[in-house]
């Protein structure tokens, strides 16, 4: 055995590319229907985890699936925002307490999601390095944030325009990084956190300019008289919060009307969240509530029969290549005739040809069930991937 | 002594048959067989290292009759005693020059590779000017290389019989001569057989003994 092994291995050796071809293939049609299963079950698994941890969603009516994705993963989903006088009421209904979400606007690839400090306590989220924001124009950053852009704490990251062609539109606005989330596998990992002002500002609700009474250069006055000032175009905007311009930010009109795009609603009890639910239902508060954990049930549905179809292409496809396989074998016996008539003629016995034979397929075969296996274990790293771009 | 006596053979779907009616070789005779392409001499030489058995007939060597030994038998008596060269060397590619002179001790279990062979397979390799090609690929040799590879595989297990099919076929007159004098050498040094096919008539004054199938009375 132990020589018939030597020579198969050498064979497989020597044909290094047509191995690596046969292992590669035959390991992938072995690892897509398991890795596929372990993608699945991982996803379900930490969707239902994540909505599970999430007792309450409110948010304008529309699409429930969207509310949530958008509250949970920060998907900047088209919903309708609401605002912050919602949050008042919910407040005042002594039920819990609500924590608001804006999630409207990106940095470099990642959603900004403005928020207050009650999310970190709520998603028991440790900073690792740095500290929480206590200023506006400071952000925390997500740990796949941190890594996959190379940046820590004291670096920069500069909201992203919404609209290139918009110029009277929006300003980016460069945010400090205060602060790095521990990673916890979860889309919190994907994210740049920040005060809902810091948000608010960038939608352009506030802002922070030269201050107008004592401004030398008279060309950028409009109009002044007793009570106001009117600036013209000229005006220079800031478009990063310093120590030295802080004060000079402010808002316009009233804070119960600004926007967000949902509430996370943490009641103090099942009896207050149903209580919650009941004044919904008796629309005394208008707006959608919703509970995640059904919502992304009725999500999960759909995906598991599109992974029923996916199954029944497996096992056509495995088929197939089981027929392929069998055509190499066949193909590359008829090759090494020569190869085995040689052999047999210098004293080898039919027996043995088909033990080096056999045991060359069985190499192939393991090897691809190592390489299925590794496949499988390196598949658990892409379950956020996998979720944020093919389930949500 | 190989004695073939009453010999009649034939492939299955086909019109080729073969019969001798007796052949006797001697021990330590160089013999070479000459004859037309499709006269039987490589399917005598099939017939002798029991690769192929006679329909009628015994074919003996070293006073066992061969053809009416058990498959493992004879399988084992042919890997212990007849050494192969072909006119297309029948290396494996895959192999270096070092494991396929060691293949017939890989293929067969009555054979065990064991450190004293594999130096002798280095000392013959020396002998015949091939040390320093042991770890190459068989396409990187020359054709008298290969050659030289395919005998030290045959010679390696110090066989008593030698059969050699138009060992220099593809080989260059020098190539020719030097490898016709390694197997010479051999049969001189370790009083064993050789049977030769060859087409090369030039060669034939180093044989003992010259079989002419057209001549002779074998029936095709």
């Amino acid at each position: 055995m132990k020589q018939s092994l030597y020579i198969a291995f050498k064979y497989l050796l020597f044909h290094k590319i047509r191995t690596l071809i046969l292992v590669a293939s035959i390991g992938i049609i072995i690892f897509l229907p398991n890795g596929l299963q372990k993608l699945i079950e991982e996803s379900e698994s930490q969707m239902m985890a994540r909505a599970d941890s999430t007792p309450l969603v409110i948010g304008t009516k529309g699409s429930s699936t969207d509310l949530v994705i958008n509250s949970l993963y920060f998907r900047q989903e088209k919903i309708e925002n609401m605002t912050m006088k919602t949050n008042g009421e919910l407040k005042e209904t002594g039920l819990g307490y609500p924590i608001p979400l804006l999630s409207t606007f990106k940095a470099r690839g990642f959603s900004i999601a403005g928020t207050n400090l009650d999310y970190f306590n709520f998603r028991k989220l440790i900073i690792s390095k740095g500290r929480k924001f206590s200023f506006v124009g400071e952000c925390i950053i997500g740990s796949r944030v941190a890594e996959k852009l190379d940046i820590t704490v004291s670096d920069s990251l500069i909201s992203s325009p919404e609209n290139y062609f918009d110029f009277a539109g929006v300003y980016p606005l460069k945010m400090e990084v205060v602060g790095v989330l521990q990673e916890t596998n979860t889309p919190d990992d994907y994210t740049i956190f920040t005060d809902l002002k810091t948000n608010w500002i960038i939608m352009g609700l506030g802002h922070g300019h030269q201050d107008l009474s004592k401004t030398l250069d008279q060309s950028v006055i409009l109009n002044r008289d007793s009570s106001n000032v009117t600036a013209n175009a000229k005006l220079f905007m800031y478009n990063e919060i310093t120590k030295q311009n802080l004060e000079s930010f402010h808002f316009h009109g009233s804070p119960e009307n600004y926007p967000i795009t949902s509430i996370i609603f943490v009641p103090k009890d099942i009896k207050s969240g149903t209580i919650l639910r009941g004044k919904f239902e008796a629309r005394e508060i208008l707006n959608q509530i919703v509970v995640p954990s059904k919502v992304v049930e009725t999500l999960l549905q759909s995906i598991f029969r599109i992974k029923q179809i996916f199954n029944t292409v497996f096992v056509l496809v495995g088929f197939a290549t089981l027929l392929i396989l069998g055509l190499i074998v066949t193909l590359s016996l008829r090759l090494r005739k020569d190869e085995i008539r040689t052999m047999f003629t210098i004293g080898s016995s039919k027996a043995k040809i088909f033990e080096i034979l056999g045991l060359e397929l069985m190499i192939l075969v393991l090897s691809s069930f190592l390489f299925a296996l590794a496949l499988y274990f390196v598949t658990g790293y892409f379950v956020n991937d996998f979720i944020n771009y093919f389930i949500i | 002594m190989i004695e073939l006596s009453d010999i009649k053979f034939s492939y299955p779907n086909s019109e080729f048959h073969l019969s001798i009616d007796s052949l006797l070789i001697g021990t330590g005779e160089k013999t070479a067989v000459i004859g037309p392409s499709g006269f039987g001499k490589t399917t005598m030489l099939n017939l002798i290292a029991g690769i192929l058995i006679p329909e009628h007939g015994s074919v003996i060597i070293k006073e066992k009759e061969i053809n009416h030994l058990q498959d493992s038998e004879r399988r084992n008596f042919r890997i212990k005693e007849i050494g192969f060269v072909f006119q297309d060397f029948k290396l494996l590619e895959y192999l270096n020059v070092l494991d396929n002179i060691l293949l017939p001790f890989r293929i067969n279990k009555s054979l065990s590779l064991t450190k004293e062979i594999l130096e002798n397979a280095q000392e013959l390799a020396a002998s015949i000017n091939i040390e320093d090609k042991l770890y190459k690929h068989p396409s990187k040799l020359s054709h008298g290389e290969r050659q030289r590879v395919a005998i030290c595989r045959a010679l390696l297990n110090k066989p008593s019989l030698i059969l050699a099919d138009e060992p220099t076929g593809n080989l260059d007159p020098a190539n020719k001569a030097h490898i016709m004098d390694i197997l010479f050498d051999y049969v001189d040094n370790y009083s064993s057989t050789l049977i030769t096919v060859t087409h090369d008539y030039a060669l034939l004054s180093g044989f003992d003994e010259v079989l002419d199938f057209e001549k002779l009375n074998i029936g095709i």
